[in-house]
């Protein structure tokens, strides 16, 4: 059973449709990329998944169970959005760290809120668990500095670890080094990399083709809002069947 | 002579400074809900509040004052205000709170529009309610954001307090104005009422400390 089921979403804004009948699913451990240019919806596309934009039409199941379905209300509670929201983590392009906490403090906000709802784990379990991720993201020793004081990459990097404190299900990557400047896309792109060997389901949009092309198992190419080709890597980038896949990757093998 | 002076000054500035407080203590939350007021979703209210605001930071404080203390005698048979200092200073209070609020909702409604919706929704999808969000993500940061324009508001207050003696209210001008032309069996002075200024000059001076302060302890974080 895959842990992502997403079937037939569709999203408009005002006249203008922006996603139309997208569906894909996801396996438990797998990395799916999201390429395509401008406008084609991507961001949009994470964004509902995430429930910060509320599709059309559509369906979307997390492990079997039916989290959203446009046509029915009971599925859209305000209340329960919040724990649904739970099964994505999201990583914005512009980091949206928040800025007034140290970067350990980033990381465990979110997860010491939740404790003190629902009991729990201590202060201290989390803190120890946010210095581990810090750690992993090779920023043990910038715990205790605040985002303005860190590299773009290094926010990125807090940014990333802020996400896999709650342990999403799915954790969604949205353009996540086009903030960067080229000598720092690296270390962020090598985090992730080291995410998707330790199996961790990831759904990445990006225009950094080659590694979308190494670290992906599965590849979408959307364009106006649908899903033009999708499947494995190697065949839809190095060998599109469809004209507009062609076209689009050709601007990345000119330059 | 001078410890008459300096008596009378006191009670006038005790005046002073407890309109000053009125002013903040009723303007400083009536200004987040005139704040929110402008910024409803709900188009009647929005305008409405803007509208409000724009009248009220387009015309003088000292017409709003004497709309507010002379008016309503006019209208009804006698003024709704108690007589003597008592009235005159609830008078001023309302004024002042009504005209400050306006000016500090803009200040409120900038700060907080100023604060990125990346800033919510990273909030968002890390779960917290939005109650959550307000207090633990973009409170500070509207609060750093505001600090400066809030403490050259306040400063500002300091010194408007001062009109609310067209209605005769007695704050340390009129304490100090009345030595000129004849109080306490003194007349023609005229150092009372340049030793008024020394007055607003201290407690200024205390509260450009007091917001600096302020300012450098949020200093922290961008
Ligand atoms: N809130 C909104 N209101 C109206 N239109 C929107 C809104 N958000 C996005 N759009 C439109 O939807 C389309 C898809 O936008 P989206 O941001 O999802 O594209 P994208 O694939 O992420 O592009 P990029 O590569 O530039 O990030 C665009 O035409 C955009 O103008
Ligand atoms: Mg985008």
């Amino acid at each position: 059973m895959s842990i992502l089921e997403v079937r037939n979403i569709e999203k408009h804004f005002g006249a203008t449709q922006v996603l139309n009948d997208i569906s894909f699913s996801l396996e438990q451990g797998q990395a799916l990329s999201i390429i395509g240019s401008s406008g084609s919806g991507k961001t949009t596309l994470l964004r509902c998944l995430n429930f910060l934009e509320k599709p059309d039409g559509g369906t979307i199941s997390v492990k079997g169970n039916m989290i959203f379905d446009a046509s029915d209300p009971a599925t859209q509670l305000e209340k329960e959005i919040r724990t649904k929201r739970l099964h994505f983590g999201l990583v914005f392009q512009n980091f949206n760290l928040f800025p007034q906490y140290t970067a350990l403090q980033n990381v465990t906000l979110a997860r010491e809120l939740l404790a003190a709802e629902r009991g729990g784990e201590s202060k201290e379990a989390i803190e120890a668990a946010g210095r581990e991720l810090l750690a992993q993201m090779g920023l043990a020793d910038r715990a205790n500095h605040y985002p303005h004081q860190l590299s773009g990459g290094q926010q990125q990097r807090v940014a990333i670890a802020r996400a896999l404190a709650l342990h999403p299900d799915i954790l969604c990557f949205d353009e996540p080094t086009s903030a960067l400047d080229p000598e720092l896309t690296g270390e962020v792109l090598r985090v992730i990399r080291n995410l998707a060997e330790q199996n961790t389901t990831m759904i990445i949009v990006t225009h950094e083709m080659a590694f979308a092309r190494d670290v992906a198992d599965q590849v979408i190419f959307m364009d106006g809002g649908v899903i033009v080709e999708q499947g494995d890597p190697r065949e839809v980038i190095d060998h599109p069947k469809e004209e507009r896949t062609r076209q689009f990757l050709s601007r990345y093998s000119e330059n | 002579m001078f410890l008459t002076v300096i008596g009378a000054l006191n009670e006038g500035f005790l005046q002073t400074l407890k309109l000053f407080l009125v002013t903040l203590i009723g303007a400083i939350p009536l200004g987040l809900v005139v704040s929110f007021g402008s910024m409803s979703r709900f188009t009647p209210l929005r305008w409405l509040t803007r509208t409000v605001v724009w009248v009220i930071r387009g015309t003088p404080l000292m017409l709003q004052l004497i709309i507010i203390f002379y008016i309503p005698g006019q209208w009804l048979d006698r003024s709704p205000w108690p007589g003597g200092e008592t009235g005159r200073f609830m008078a001023s209070s309302i004024a002042f709170i009504i005209n400050y609020a306006c000016y500090f909702s803009e200040i409120y409604r900038g700060g907080i529009q100023s604060i990125p919706v990346g800033q919510q929704e990273a909030g968002m999808v890390l779960g917290m309610t939005k109650r959550q969000i307000f207090f633990k993500v973009t409170l500070l940061q509207m609060i750093k954001r505001i600090v400066p324009p809030m403490s050259n508001e306040i400063i500002t207050l300091v010194k408007d307090t001062s009109i609310a003696r067209i209605i005769s209210l007695q704050e340390v001008i009129w304490a100090g104005y009345a030595f000129l032309k004849g109080s306490h069996g003194y007349s023609g002075l005229t150092w009372p009422l340049f030793f008024t200024g020394v007055y607003y000059l201290v407690f200024n001076g205390g509260l450009t400390l007091l917001f600096g302060w302020v300012e450098k302890k949020l200093d922290y974080f961008r």
